[in-house]
């Protein structure tokens, strides 16, 4: 091992925690933002500052060169001074923890599980859906003639008549002996096919504003990054809930605002009816995320969704994941309620809740969900 | 270490273009010591720079860190290495490994310029030249030290080292460990320093009645009381001492290895220092030379013109958030060559009023090269911009100072004034942008040591003060104080007295300490 790679890994080890506590808190995180469907991405690069006597930088400034008068804005004081925006530059002032650069999504899925050490998930049902296709791509030199390959056989018949020296320029015939003949063949090959699943399910209702669809929007970015970096194929389906649900595409999911009361159950029935409809547990790797800011109608329907989660959901699937979203009218008491009726801390429980208060709650709550490598 | 020494010999077209531009800036007058070139891959590349330039150093994660920071961004298509030489006799400079020749060429020219830098500047003069060899027996030092007493422990000691390795004298050049043995506390004050016998306080008389009211009794009553006073007034260090880490490493009680791991750090903090007192200056003159060498003496090919000027332009860009220290450096060596080519010095251009004459100055003196290679020889970038700085050079480089304006929320332009832009330059290089903070007394309250923060208007920062003074507590393991000032709430600085006592750390308000003589 070079010497590098020696301090390298000596680096890793203490940014992972394990060795030396002691300079934990020295350790900046950099940011993992990405927009959806935008393209920069910022790439975390931990930091360890050591603490040395230094200015107190909120009444810097500095020197600077070009156009401009007095007064002139320089860019927001949230960054450098006189950087473009989306401008990629390694980091070499104090402060810049993070490089901004695009990246394409098996890149980020790569950034992603190395920056919160997601463990690589076992997947279930295993290498038996892996379907085989034949496809007719390949030559062999007997078959039918309905598959006869009139160029290959052509071509060959040319190449051997003129290394036979029998080619005549001027009278260019060529017979194909049986030798020269081609038949269009079959090569097998193997398509991995989507065996796992992502139920996304949003609480719609009225409570759920721009700033939380914002959060589920961001998190549910990340966890399909990470969970399509992990299974071939990967099938996703949306449902959205107030008081009934109902299954959605894509765009829908993220930009219905719908109002009125909630009841959880309504979505954990119709995620129910699909998985037995379409997804047959024994195969299929099942992950249910469902987002919420926890005020479900009545009690009755939270009793109800402990049993469907209990009996049906949570057993056919590898995990399901809840995550409530802090919102000024929310009372959050899903959450408890579930915390009363499952043992959450325990090691096998299959049911991982999360809260996540703001935007900067989401990393920790993707390490949450996704930590436990199922 | 042997394998980074036995260097692979340059391809047969890029040793040729080593001759010849080598040749030609022996010619120029450059002075260097022998430079051995070698072409490296980026991995390679990435690696030598993560150890400053010495592959030979001892083991640290913080090497680690900055091999994935450039691995990562050089990765990413954001950031590449081109060139990289280091002060040592002989010089070694790195090239990249698939860069085209024309930068290869660039590269070469810029690295004679370096390296006559570092040959000749008066701030390199007392590095060592053999810091390649010295790194690599720091190095098995600090592996025999892990060895011995626990990779952690060492590593955790290096640490608290580095967290006060910018607590040394940044204007001074190195002294060597053995050069300054008085610093030694002393058991007791010698008489000479008392001062003469007839500076006592003598009891007016007349002459002739002089030996009978000051009796030799009351002068040795005088003289012991003057010893005592002095000696409760003893401070050591006598006055007050910038290089920190020199102080601690003399009278810190710290084991054997320890004070060898705090002197190895403070001699490679010291090696480092020159080169960041001179960015501005060692940058400006190796392009001031490779853009001679390249586009005047015949090294650039036709062909190579358009590529030749997109990487020059590329490195000496003017940058608005900051100063460009190559660009700066670049048009200040022009600027002087030019100056002192047409005389524009001298009591009679000083005192010329008219600006349409300053600007058409020219008295044929042709003494630009030779002002430009003294220079060189003799400033830091403090100096170096203190005497150069010209009204009508930051107009024409448009400089300007900037500031945070927190109600806007931006980066402004402040002002374009000349005397600001200049103030603002010298005191971000002041001491390397970093705060002074000196030893004042190592004897305070029996035996605590108590700093001093040179204020010069800016607050230190808290989060970082707070957990370096308890770094310093694990070397000196007493209590540790720190004066400097503070806003208060009307906004007026206090002064203020930091103290770590080894299990949390206090803040009281404390009257200034006397400026030392």
């Amino acid at each position: 091992m070079s010497r590098i790679k020696q301090d390298h890994s000596r680096f890793r080890d203490i940014v992972r925690g394990k060795v030396r506590d002691n300079l934990k808190k020295y350790i900046s995180k950099g940011e993992l933002m990405g927009k959806q469907g935008g393209k920069a991405v910022k790439i975390p690069i931990p930091q360890i500052d050591l603490p040395r006597f230094r200015f107190s930088t909120q009444d810097g400034g500095g020197v600077g060169q070009g156009e401009g008068q007095p007064g002139d804005s320089l860019g927001s004081n949230k960054g450098q001074p006189g950087e473009e925006p989306g401008e990629g530059e390694a980091g070499q002032n104090d402060g810049e923890k993070a490089l901004e650069v695009e990246v394409n999504i098996e890149e980020l899925a790569e950034i992603l599980g190395e920056a919160l050490e997601l463990p690589k998930i076992e997947p279930k049902g295993g290498t038996s859906i892996v379907a085989q296709k034949d496809k007719y791509t390949s030559i062999r030199s007997v078959g039918p003639d309905s598959l006869k390959h009139f160029k290959r056989t052509y071509k060959q018949a040319l190449k051997r008549t003129i290394s036979m020296g029998q080619f005549n320029p001027s009278a260019p015939i060529i017979l194909p002996i049986k030798d020269d003949m081609r038949y269009r063949s079959w090569s097998t090959s193997s398509v991995p096919q989507s065996n796992a699943v992502v139920i996304y399910m949003m609480d719609v209702s009225g409570s759920m504003g721009e700033a939380q669809k914002e959060i589920v929007r961001i998190e549910s970015f990340w966890i399909n990054t990470w969970l399509k970096s992990q299974y071939k194929g990967i099938e996703t389906r949306y449902i959205i809930h107030d008081a009934s649900a109902k299954e959605v595409d894509e765009h829908t999911f993220f930009h219905t605002r719908e109002s009125g009361g909630t009841m959880i159950s309504s979505a954990y029935n119709l995620a129910w009816d699909i998985i037995k409809s379409d997804y047959p547990p024994s195969d299929w790797n099942i992950y249910p995320f469902h987002f919420s800011d926890g005020d479900n109608w009545s009690s009755d329907d939270t009793r109800d969704c402990i049993s469907l989660l209990r009996e049906h959901i949570i057993p056919a699937s590898n995990q399901f994941s809840y995550g409530q979203v802090e919102s000024h009218y929310g009372s959050g008491q899903f959450l408890r309620d579930l915390n009363k009726h499952f043992a959450l801390d325990d090691q096998d429980c299959t049911l991982v809740c999360s809260e996540i208060k703001n935007k900067e709650g989401i990393v920790d709550s993707i390490k949450e969900f996704l930590g436990g490598g199922r | 270490m042997i394998e980074y020494i036995q260097v692979k010999p340059l391809p047969q077209e890029l040793a040729d273009w080593r001759d010849r531009i080598e040749a030609i800036a022996a010619d120029e007058g450059l002075d260097f010591f022998k430079t051995i070139f070698e072409v490296v891959s980026y991995d390679k590349m990435n690696e030598i720079a993560a150890y400053d330039g010495f592959p030979t150093r001892y083991p640290h994660w913080r090497f680690g860190m900055a091999y994935e920071q450039l691995a990562k961004s050089y990765a990413y298509g954001l950031s590449k290495i081109y060139e990289l030489v280091i002060n040592t006799n002989p010089c070694y400079a790195y090239l990249l490994e698939g860069n085209e020749l024309v930068d290869q060429k660039l590269v070469m020219a810029h690295v004679y310029g370096h390296c006559d830098f570092f040959k000749n500047n008066y701030w390199f003069s007392r590095t060592d030249r053999k810091m390649l060899d010295t790194l690599a027996n720091n190095a098995s030092r600090i592996r025999r030290y892990m060895d011995l007493y626990g990779y952690s422990a060492v590593e955790q000691f290096i640490d608290v080292c580095l967290s006060l390795d910018n607590l040394i004298d940044f204007h001074r050049p190195y002294r060597p460990l053995d050069s300054r043995q008085e610093l030694k506390p002393q058991s007791d004050l010698p008489d000479e320093l008392i001062g003469a016998e007839l500076e006592l306080p003598r009891l007016k008389a007349k002459e002739y009645m002089d030996e009978f009211v000051n009796t030799d009794d009351y002068l040795d009553q005088q003289r012991e009381k003057i010893k005592q006073e002095k000696l409760t007034q003893r401070r050591h260090p006598s006055s007050p001492e910038r290089d920190v880490l020199f102080f601690l490493m003399e009278n810190a009680n710290l084991t054997r290895w320890q004070r060898n791991v705090l002197e190895i750090i403070r001699e490679e903090a010291y090696y480092f220092a020159p080169q960041r007192t001179t960015k501005i200056m060692n940058e400006g003159w190796a392009c001031f030379w490779h853009t001679h060498i390249m586009t005047k003496r015949g090294v650039l090919d036709q062909s190579e013109v358009i590529d030749y000027a997109d990487r020059h332009s590329g490195t000496t860009a003017p940058h608005k958030g900051r100063i460009n220290p190559y660009r700066l450096g670049l048009e200040l060596f022009r600027d002087i060559f030019d100056r002192w080519n047409k005389g524009k010095f001298g009591r009679d251009y000083y005192e010329c009023d008219s600006l349409a004459e300053r600007e058409k100055w020219d008295t044929g003196a042709m003494e630009g090269k030779r002002k430009i290679f003294e220079v060189r020889r003799h400033h830091n970038d403090l100096t170096f911009l203190d005497e150069f700085l010209t009204p009508e050079f930051c107009a024409r480089q448009k400089m300007f100072t900037f500031e945070n304006n927190p109600r806007a929320r931006q980066w402004q332009i402040a002002s374009t004034e000349f005397q600001e832009v200049k103030q603002k330059m010298l005191s971000q290089l002041t001491n390397m942008g970093q705060p002074i903070i000196e030893v004042y007394d190592a004897t305070y309250q029996g035996g605590e040591l108590l700093l001093n923060h040179l204020f010069e208007g800016v607050e230190l920062d808290d989060n970082y003060t707070r957990p370096t003074l308890k770094n310093l507590y694990a070397i000196w393991k007493r209590p540790v104080h720190l004066t400097t000032y503070r806003k208060d709430k009307s906004g007026d600085y206090q002064s203020v007295k930091i103290t770590f006592d080894g299990s949390q750390h206090s803040e009281l308000p404390y009257a200034p300490l006397p400026p030392s003589a």
